[in-house]
């Protein structure tokens, strides 16, 4: 059950997470879809950063009021989308007082530390490099499902406090994949010219 | 039996794209993401990305024929979705192309552009022929040899 006035949970889908996932690549909507749904979450895909806003209801349209608004506990976006960027788009989930504490994650294919830098700046979760892959869709979901956790609301599982393997809500190898998350990309070690997308979010609450 | 023997066929059918270079592991990657609910997956997305990629063959090489001068941000803009689109399913050797052409984008190259766009057309040609020919054999020899996923 979700607290009065909880944004962060969904009042269905027993315990699964509610992904908003934002590319405008149809190949890429339709792969991320599929890793979030193996990793147990649901999901809403839509393919511009105005298309999320508007399902967000930050478009301007203020017709619904706060406890009305979508349910939404990430937002996974690309960052080179035509017309809004992933990282406008980003600015703006985090100006809004409904949506600025829900977790965003960056994905490009392009490595670039400053874009990586300004992302993570603005209060981005994560900068994924892509072909995003599973192992790094189930560690970024894997540590949401701790976050809301550790926020005390009360689920039908009991909710473990210690940063050990996570509570099997999904599949039993989701602790693997937190153990492989830290070689979760080729290049990882070698900094600067690559750095592991492990070492790209600001909290270091992940087992890397 | 014959089955086997097909299976066979479509393993070493794929090692040989991987042996020539023309995939990389990100194909391995959206095969473990099929299971009995979705055992077409690898197949629909590379569908997808057909789509998308003819139009942006199309789109690039329009934007090839207005010079004086070459555009080079559009086509920079354009390469940069098609190499997105083959780098998600694991077009190892067409993302190179695609770099390449990128490289002579950024330095304002014309004929490196043009000479790049045509070596990316055939690899592309070639990869496209060569899944086709992968997926119907697969298709032949019936459910999936690779079911990682039990969901």
């Amino acid at each position: 059950m979700a607290a009065a006035g909880d944004v962060f949970l969904p009042e269905v889908g027993a315990g699964k997470l509610h992904v908003l996932a934002v590319d405008d690549s149809h190949v890429d909507r339709k792969v991320i879809e599929r890793l979030l749904k193996i990793s147990s979450c649901q999901v809403t895909v839509v393919e511009s950063g105005s298309r999320a806003l508007q399902y967000l209801g930050l478009d301007g349209e203020k017709s619904s009021i706060g406890f009305d608004s979508v349910k939404v506990n990430l937002i996974m976006t690309d960052y080179s989308m035509p017309g809004m960027t992933g990282y406008e788009l980003l600015k703006k989930i985090k100006e809004s007082s409904v949506f600025r504490e829900v977790p965003v994650v960056v994905m490009s294919s392009e490595n670039i530390l400053t874009r990586i830098d300004s992302c993570l700046e603005e209060g981005a979760e994560e900068f994924l490099l892509k072909p995003v892959k599973l192992s790094d869709v189930k560690r970024v979901t894997d540590f949401i499902m701790k976050g809301e956790g550790k926020k005390g609301v009360k689920k039908s599982h009991k909710r473990s406090r210690s940063d050990d393997y996570s509570p099997p809500s999904s599949s039993s190898s989701s602790s693997i994949s937190t153990a492989f998350s830290s070689v979760s990309h080729p290049c990882d070690l070698s900094l600067p010219a690559s750095p592991s997308s492990a070492l790209l979010s600001k909290k270091t609450r992940l087992s890397i | 039996m014959d089955r086997n023997q097909s299976r066979r066929q479509v393993a070493a059918m794929k090692q040989s794209l991987f042996d020539q270079g023309l995939l990389d592991e990100q194909f391995i990657q959206l095969e473990e993401l099929q299971d009995d609910a979705n055992p077409n997956f690898v197949e629909e997305i590379v569908t997808l990305h057909y789509r998308d990629s003819s139009r942006l063959i199309s789109s690039i090489e329009q934007a090839l024929k207005e010079k004086n001068p070459l555009d080079f941000n559009k086509l920079d803009t354009l390469m940069h979705q098609f190499k997105g689109s083959s780098s998600s399913i694991g077009a190892k050797k067409v993302k190179a192309e695609c770099n390449l052409f990128r490289e002579y984008c950024r330095v304002g190259n014309a004929e490196g552009c043009m000479r790049s766009f045509q070596q990316l057309k055939k690899e592309y040609a070639t990869l496209r022929k060569k899944l086709e020919a992968y997926f119907q054999l697969a298709r032949q020899a019936g459910p999936q040899e690779i079911a990682c996923r039990s969901k």
